[in-house]
């Protein structure tokens, strides 16, 4: 070491800092697992009526949306995200072999990295509109009648691939700016191999850059799972705070995990609300820390090629 | 002998030419591909600016609707119904308020505690690093719903009666610093050598001044990146302030995107609604163009985007 200990002085530095994390950050960490254990508990009157093992979580998964968020939730995340990471790296790899205007198109690739969630989720909604969407008029010259994709009494699963669509395309540019970066990291050698051997395109794509960029595409995958888990805001983007088209049933609605804690929150005034909310949020967290597990689990394997 | 020779430089010939050809086609199928895949990212931004420039009326009579809108027909009143339709400018003030208070926060904790980190030599400073990198993976949600009782119980917020100033504490004062902004910022203090250090001590340098004549100017490219991030944040809240505001006019401006936008008559004015969206949309546009470099060298870092 270089200097000697200066503990005082370190955390003269770190107090403000740590003062604030510690209210806003620790202190509520351990006060949702509180929270998730007291039988019907106001926090208004500061009452509770002593403790509960599984009562709070019992009421989450019997809750009427809980299914319907399961559901939700799996779909989104497990259809897609392997879609967007697929697109994506297919964009990438188109992106990193041209010359002309690759900056442009980079430009252009990550532009929604940096927008509204809610805003463009409006805009969505508007492409899908029954009669003045641009999606139906594409659909129109295939011959296809105009589908009512997520206006009122909308069905749920109509309303799932408009959300899936925009998912997608949400989660496209961050992807595009990893996978290019690992691109540019790729050793030039093994293309000049190949190209010396005159290897087919497709054999090059599927034998050397896909290997290579194997630890990439496993860490991408496994992060925007759990990005996917807490999806939320880009729902109201698209259906707005009901989260579900207008004049449709609960059952039909495109409610989250996520969205489950902030109903649950909205009534917070309610007894043992907030303790439901607190319970559907560690099944949240512990739903994202097994995908980090595995994540950690594959990165220490580093299973390149 | 010399026929023969002449005969494989022509075959060589024609696999220059097939090659070649080949190589064009494959050209073509790949700038057709992006440029497919270019115009459904642009789509979405192109159908929000197309649909804030039309009347009602031409959105609700062209079926299929068009897609061109001529400079002499575009309708620009939108935007100020779109303005009028939500306290906008008022959101804007309390948006440009919040961010500058929380960002200003943001940058002075986040200063003095990536230096402890990547300076500073103290007991358990590992084992600290590492907690606080550890809760990074928690679901923000988990805060959330304490932090809504803390405020609460702060007085900032109640359903009956809250002041601007008791809103402005619970919009700010929960995002005054960051566990990833620390950790990037002390990355790049770590990168400053240890002789700039040592050299300023001989000197009689205090910390103090060490940090905020040296470090700071140093790290300042990451600093940008933390002001920029912060604020596009603070722009683009939505479910924070709706659940410690009481008051509507102490929103911020995504909030009042989700305002009903009618016309006179009652119909869903979508011109209005778009124009709305293109104005919180817009400013992010612009400033990432800008300001891309800085963007950049921050995403490479985040793990998950929220």
């Amino acid at each position: 070491m270089l200097e000697k200990q200066s503990n005082l002085k370190a955390w003269l530095y770190l107090l403000p800092a740590m003062a604030l994390l510690l209210v806003f950050t620790f202190y509520p960490l351990f006060n949702a697992f509180y929270l998730a254990f007291l039988r019907n508990y106001s926090y208004l009157n500061r009452t509770a009526e002593g403790y509960t093992l599984f009562g709070n979580f019992i009421d989450v998964v019997q809750d009427v949306n809980f299914k319907t968020a399961m559901k939700n939730t799996s779909i989104i995340v497990f259809v897609s995200v392997p879609i967007s990471v697929m697109v994506a790296l297919f964009i990438s790899v188109a992106l990193n072999s041209i010359k002309k205007l690759q900056g442009m198109f980079q430009t252009i690739f990550f532009l929604p990295y940096v927008t509204n969630a809610i805003a463009i989720g409006m805009a969505f909604a508007f492409i899908f509109h029954q009669d003045y969407g641009l999606f139906n008029m594409f659909l129109g010259i295939f011959g296809i009648d105009p589908v009512n994709w997520v206006g009122l009494g909308a069905s749920w699963s109509t309303a799932m691939f408009a959300l899936l669509v925009y998912t997608v395309w949400g989660g496209l540019a961050f992807k595009i700016m990893v996978f290019l970066a690992g691109l540019q990291n790729i050793d030039k050698q093994y293309y000049d191999a190949a190209r010396v051997d005159s290897t087919p395109k497709w054999r090059v794509f599927s034998r050397i850059t896909v290997p290579l960029l194997s630890p990439m595409i496993a860490y991408i995958t496994i992060t925007s799972f759990i990005g996917a888990f807490k999806a939320y805001r880009t729902i109201i983007g698209m259906f707005g705070p009901t989260l579900r088209p207008p004049g449709t049933l609960s059952k039909d609605s495109l409610i989250t995990i996520v969205g489950l804690v902030y109903d649950s929150l909205s009534q917070a005034d309610a007894v043992g609300k907030i303790s439901q909310a607190a319970a559907a949020s560690i099944i949240l967290f512990l739903i994202t820390l097994s995908f980090t597990g595995v994540q950690m689990m594959i990165s220490k394997k580093r299973i390149h090629y | 002998m010399e026929k023969i020779n002449k005969v494989i430089i022509k075959e060589e010939k024609i696999d220059i030419k097939e090659s070649k050809r080949r190589e064009i086609i494959s050209k073509v199928i790949i700038y057709a591909f992006i440029v497919f895949f270019a115009i459904i990212v642009l789509i979405p931004f192109y159908w929000m600016i197309l649909t804030s420039l039309k009347t009602l009326d031409q959105i609700e009579s062209e079926i299929p609707p068009t897609l061109w809108v001529s400079f002499k027909n575009m309708m620009f009143v939108n935007y100020l119904n779109a303005l009028e339709a939500a306290p906008y400018l008022r959101y804007m003030l309390n948006t440009v308020i919040v961010a500058t208070i929380s960002t200003v926060g943001t940058i002075f904790t986040t200063i003095f505690a990536a230096f402890a980190f990547a300076r500073l030599n103290f007991k358990g400073r590992d084992i600290i690093f590492m907690v606080l990198i550890s809760t990074m993976m928690i679901p923000g949600e988990m805060f959330v719903i304490t932090n809504y009782i803390t405020v609460s119980r702060l007085g900032w917020y109640s359903p009956f009666s809250q002041t601007f100033g008791q809103a402005l504490l619970a919009l700010t004062l929960p995002f005054m610093t960051s566990i990833f902004y620390i950790f990037f910022l002390r990355q790049a203090f770590k990168q400053i050598p240890d002789e700039l250090y040592l050299a300023s001590k001989v000197d009689g340098t205090s910390d103090f001044k060490y940090l905020w004549r040296i470090m700071v100017p140093i790290a300042k490219p990451t600093i940008i990146t933390i002001t920029i991030l912060n604020a596009m944040g603070t722009w683009s809240a939505y479910i924070w302030p709706n659940l410690v505001t009481k008051e509507v006019e102490y929103r911020l401006v995504t909030n009042g995107l989700r305002n009903a936008y009618l016309d006179l008559t009652g119909r869903v004015a979508y011109n209005e609604q778009m124009a709305a969206a293109m104005i919180v949309t817009f400013p992010l546009l612009v400033v990432f163009l800008l300001l891309k470099k800085y963007i950049m060298r921050g995403v490479s870092r985040s793990g998950i985007k929220g």
